[in-house]
């Protein structure tokens, strides 16, 4: 591996690193669930790197471990991305129902 | 095809940040989302046409396999389970991630080079150690081991030795990458050490725990991207890892320890007498007595913690709050960061029951509202409404910010039993005047508790 791949790799890591730390700190706890199944199901990236080792016959020992981690890493985004949407849908306001009286009460507030 | 692919790659990784960012508010995080999953399947099918790439058979047989299992899993895992699903994940990324190192190791052997042996070890110890401390974190959270920790004589001597044994081979096999043997042995080590970190941490802690390990499932997934790299792969890791490092770091902060006491100070394992004996009796009350007091509120704060999770009792919660509400009273909940078994666990069940993310409140956003609040409600909550916290600095927990709930006119504490809370410390919070105690199952009480205010 050169030098510069190397470097061009440690870059990519340190940048990605101060700009997580920014956007995660962004947020609330309200979502810190979600936060931690969404990463997962980002992480599950490493996907791509499992289905090469899966698909390129290498040797029978690489096939097999890489048909194991593209079974794991299917898994996580498959299922990470499933359950931090059905996670988000949860999260409202207001409650449907309750918003029109609500909305009505506070208006005679103001009145 | 290769700047195909890169490209797709550039693009997942731009996605992933937009994504993230957009989980800074719930009106946006769907949305945010759905460009994470764009930029996964963008670079999915992008790998697809990777050289190396010769037949599709097991590929397609995994992401079938998988995606049926993580599909059935996300559906029907109910929400109260959402820590032993979590733990599960990161058991799952992190052995995709070490499967991956040890098929480059093996292929590769001797030829890797400094940097890239270097990698895979990363890879292999962070994802060794993730897969088993999270799946020992799960059978502790599944109650298939008893939550306390569990602890021996010279544990932590024995982690120590254990993991500087690891860390050795390691630094040699950097020096001598053609050290077969001892690769797969640090890679088994790395697995053993994962089951003995996690044995000494007591259920309570889980929060910290579960952070760490998406930390290092994370990095793990980073140290892949290094070891053949893969940009995107780095990108990713690097954003989950430190994800998780920060979620650690919040929780140890709103427990007032440090990670080191969480991960060696077996916490919770022996009842300290650290309190004065002579603290008064509780005082139980009757339903109907706290029904009467919550009909003519003006004010109400529940307090969820892990008992309102295993009473499954979050619609309980919500039925009175309407019932409340419907008579006038303002109803609010107070959010302790680590209530409940991972960050952010009570918000999601209450959120599951409907209850508006505008009513849940943050400890320092609810503290200064106590004072002004007729009826505290507590529900299965211990530690994080511990006066003792606050007011003995010789407490086990000295200095842990809590919620203020004994500043409320009157609590009301929603407890199974009358044994002590998980770390088996006295809560002098029970015996203050001011706190009746309603004995029995949580959804139970919160259903009579409902009943009665109708008819009050």
């Amino acid at each position: 591996m050169s030098t510069e791949v190397i470097i061009a790799g440690l870059y990519v890591f340190a940048l990605a690193a101060f700009l997580g730390y920014q956007v995660i700190s962004r947020v609330p706890p309200l979502l810190h669930t979600p936060l931690m199944s969404a990463t997962n199901a980002i992480s599950g990236i490493s996907l791509v790197g499992s289905l090469v080792t899966a698909g390129a016959h290498y040797n029978t020992i690489s096939t097999w471990l890489g048909f194991i981690a593209v079974t794991a890493s299917t898994i996580n985004v498959v299922g990470g991305f499933m359950i931090t949407d059905r996670m988000l849908r949860m999260f409202k306001r207001q409650p449907a129902t309750k918003t029109d009286k609500k909305d009505s009460t506070e208006e005679h507030e103001r009145a | 095809m290769g700047l195909l692919i890169e490209l797709t790659y550039l693009a997942a990784s731009i996605l992933f940040i937009l994504g993230l960012k957009g989980l800074s508010h719930p009106e946006t995080a769907r949305r945010g989302m759905i460009y994470a999953e764009v930029g996964m399947f963008l670079a999915i099918v992008g790998t697809l046409v990777h050289k190396d790439i010769i037949s599709y058979e097991w590929i397609i047989a995994g992401l079938i396999i998988g995606s049926i299992i993580g599909g059935a899993i996300s559906i029907w895992v109910p929400m109260t389970a959402m820590p032993q699903r979590t733990a599960l994940s990161h058991a799952f990324g992190a052995l995709a991630a070490s499967l991956v190192g040890v098929s480059e190791y093996y292929r590769h052997g001797a030829d890797v080079g400094t940097f890239k042996m270097t990698a895979l070890s990363l890879e292999v110890l962070l994802g060794g150690i993730t897969v088993t401390g999270s799946l020992m974190a799960f059978i502790k959270l599944q109650d298939w081991i008893r939550g306390t920790p569990i602890t021996y004589r010279g544990q932590n001597i024995f982690n120590m030795a254990l993991l500087a044994a690891t860390v050795g081979m390691f630094g040699y096999l950097i020096y001598d990458p053609s050290a077969h043997s001892l690769f797969y042995a640090m890679a088994g080590l790395a697995f053993v050490f994962g089951v003995l970190l996690v044995l000494p941490i007591g259920a309570a802690d889980m929060p910290v725990v579960m952070s760490l390990m998406n930390s290092y499932a994370g990095l793990a997934a980073a140290a892949t991207g290094f070891a053949i790299s893969n940009n995107v792969l780095i990108i990713a890791g690097t954003l989950d890892g430190f994800s998780g490092f920060i979620l650690s770091i919040l929780m140890c902060r709103a427990m007032n320890r440090s990670i080191t006491n969480v991960l060696f100070g077996a916490f919770g394992a022996e009842v300290e007498a650290s309190t004065a004996g002579a603290l008064g009796s509780m005082r139980e009350v009757k339903a109907e007595d706290v029904a009467v007091q919550l009909a003519y509120a003006s004010q109400v704060i529940f307090v969820p913690g892990y008992g309102m999770a295993t009473a499954q009792a979050q619609h309980a919660v919500r039925e009175l709050a309407n019932i409340l509400e419907a008579r006038g009273v303002t109803v609010k909940y107070a959010i302790h960061p680590v209530a409940g078994r991972m960050p952010g666990h009570m918000n999601v069940l209450l959120a599951e029951a409907n209850v508006p993310y505008s009513s849940l409140y943050d400890l320092e956003q609810i503290n200064a509202e106590f004072p002004a609040t007729d009826v505290a409600v507590v529900i299965g909550a211990n530690d994080v409404v511990n006066p003792d916290a606050r007011d003995n600095p010789k407490s086990p927990i000295a200095g842990m910010p809590i919620l203020e709930v004994d500043k409320a006119r009157w609590v009301v504490v929603l407890k199974r039993g009358k044994g002590k809370g998980f770390a088996g410390i006295e809560n002098p919070l029970f015996f203050k005047p001011n706190c009746g105690m309603l004995y029995g199952d949580a959804k139970a009480s919160l259903i009579k508790l409902a009943d009665a205010v109708q008819h009050a």
